[in-house]
């Protein structure tokens, strides 16, 4: 295994993004990575699209194909990578491993998705038959939120959390999306907001879930060799990548308190890097729902068990905490294009692990310059977490 | 950049419907209609399947016999879903619950014949099969007094 560098991040403004198509939406993405990285379209020597949507939400049903022909990058290896909500992590681990085996010196992930283009309640159906729908939408009509929010439900019961302590997840992500120039909701919220917006699947309600959010996001990577050659000045390594699945129906899983998906892939992702959590600097978490960054606190090891809402509650997740959370406003504020939010969460750790975070005011102190993306496809169907190291 | 006034052209309307087979899980779709639940057990293992597989993932066996399952259920959680898809949109909202029998096996369905606020993670109900509003058999959670049939 050869080592790999991120050298070139791209990530459009996240939406709704009624003034671009797919393409143009990627364009938006792959153009500034390429520079970033001083190449060309042409440089590139293998391409993994990770989006969630074809043909659903957005026209195309083969959106590698015509996303590489709009970049100049037909004639790359060419793929497109479905791991519902991780397929970006998914592109950047098939990009990664090209290179990482010596197949491309030079490979990108690219992750696109548009949502808007389709009504809200579509839209719904769509992302509610992302589990098992023969035994699970079918005859029930299960949606995403409802998914989340029979965690929520069985993880409130087991150890006392309330709504209130949900909707502070929220407070802070909008707080950090109000200073990231790319967010889709940039507007501050209160709890109040939260407690007394739209019942979407009890106990979530709107302002628990993220948005139907369009974007792209892109990531380079290369070799270790190529890194030289170039003379990339500030390349990003990947210290390692951890995966893992869950079941597809929600009725075979053990229980509702954590996501075992979450918790094998970080601690493979843990081992391979040779660190312990308490050495990250940062870490993006996917907070689909408020909920689901509580139990991934507890999940990837930052905090013990139950006590997700504590940690919260004494600011450990906010900058100047134990661990900085999502301060790029995460997937429930900065939004979550489903397909780029793996790699859109690349381009923040590699933007703050090179101390070029968008708004001063939101760049995390680096210590040991460690970053763990942690990206869940589903819930808790697939999982990516990834670390960088400056 | 935000508003949906920006120009598009509409794509061509597609309507999808797939014809789901079900040949090798038709046991269990009959057995509702006998007000029975039933799942697979593997002649081989033992492993215990629901929803029921014709293939046992944990031997690999295909050889699998249906049995019967107990109706009671503790329910491990739930959610009461307001925004519905679009193919539920003529439901009224639904609470969709987790139940464990005491096989074992876990149970996703809805939830009838409980007031919203009596719903508690840990409280029993009984599994039943039902009719569907769409005519197809199914089956749901009630109340454990509520009378047979």
């Amino acid at each position: 295994m050869r080592k790999v560098a991120i050298i070139g991040v791209g990530n459009s403004k996240f939406g709704i993004r009624n003034d671009v198509n797919v393409s143009e939406l990627a364009f938006e993405a792959v153009k500034p990575a390429l520079e970033d990285a001083g190449l060309t379209s042409k440089d590139v020597g293998f391409v993994a699209l990770g989006s969630a949507g074809a043909g659903a939400w957005y026209e195309e049903l083969l959106p590698a194909v015509v996303t590489s022909e709009y970049c100049g990058l037909t004639g790359a290896g060419l793929m497109r990578c479905e791991a519902a909500c991780a397929s970006g992590s998914a592109a950047f681990f098939a990009a990664y491993s090209a290179v990482a085996c010596g197949q491309a010196d030079i490979a990108m992930a690219l992750g696109v998705e548009k949502m808007r283009e389709i009504d809200t309640q579509t839209a719904m159906e769509w992302i509610g038959r992302a589990g098992y729908y023969l035994w699970e939408f079918h005859n029930f009509g299960l949606t995403f939120p409802a998914y989340y929010a029979l965690y929520a439900n069985a993880y409130m019961a087991r150890y006392g959390a309330t709504e209130e302590d949900l909707a502070l997840v929220g407070v802070k992500n909008h707080k950090y999306a109000a200073m990231n120039p790319v967010a889709h909701l940039q507007n501050r919220i209160t709890v109040e907001d939260v407690l007394s917006s739209m019942v979407i699947a009890s106990p979530l309600k709107l302002y628990d879930c993220s948005p139907m959010t369009d974007g792209s996001a892109c990531i380079i990577v290369a070799s270790e060799e190529k890194v030289r050659e170039l003379k990339i000045d500030a390349p990003v390594w990947v210290a390692a990548v951890g995966y893992s699945s869950g079941t597809a129906n929600l009725s075979k899983r053990a229980g509702f308190l954590s996501l075992d998906a979450s918790v094998s892939a970080s601690q493979q992702a843990y081992k391979a890097a040779k660190l312990q959590p308490k050495q990250l600097d940062f870490a993006e978490v996917h907070d689909c729902f408020t909920i689901a960054e509580i139990l991934a606190y507890e999940d990837l090891g930052f905090c013990g068990r139950g006590e997700g809402v504590k940690f919260l509650r004494e600011g450990q997740t906010e900058i100047g905490g134990k661990i900085p959370v999502n301060v790029d406003g995460g997937l429930k504020a900065k939004g979550h294009p489903i397909g780029a939010t793996g790699c859109s969460m690349l381009y923040e750790l590699t933007k703050q692990l090179r101390e070029e975070a968008v708004e001063k005011s939101r760049q995390v102190p680096l210590k040991n310059y460690v970053g763990l993306a942690h990206n869940i496809g589903g819930t808790g169907h697939y999982c990516y977490v990834t670390i960088l190291r400056r | 950049m935000s508003s949906a006034s920006m120009p598009t052209i509409k794509s061509k309307p597609v309507t999808i419907s797939q014809d789901i087979p079900v040949s090798k899980t038709l046991r269990f779709w009959e057995g509702l209609k006998e007000d029975k639940i039933l799942a697979t057990k593997c002649c081989q293992c033992g492993s215990l399947y629901f929803p029921p597989a014709a293939d046992c993932a944990n031997c690999l066996c295909t050889s699998m016999e249906w049995v019967e399952l107990s109706s009671e259920a503790e329910i491990e959680t739930f959610t009461h879903i307001v925004v519905r898809p679009t193919s539920f949109s003529q439901h009224k909202p639904y609470t969709v619950a987790i139940g464990k029998l005491r096989e074992g096996v876990k149970v996703l369905a809805w939830l009838t014949g409980f007031k919203f606020s009596q719903v508690k993670v840990g409280m029993k109900a009984k599994l039943v099969a039902k009719v569907s509003s769409d005519e197809e058999w199914s089956y749901e959670f009630v109340p454990l007094d509520k009378s047979e049939g």
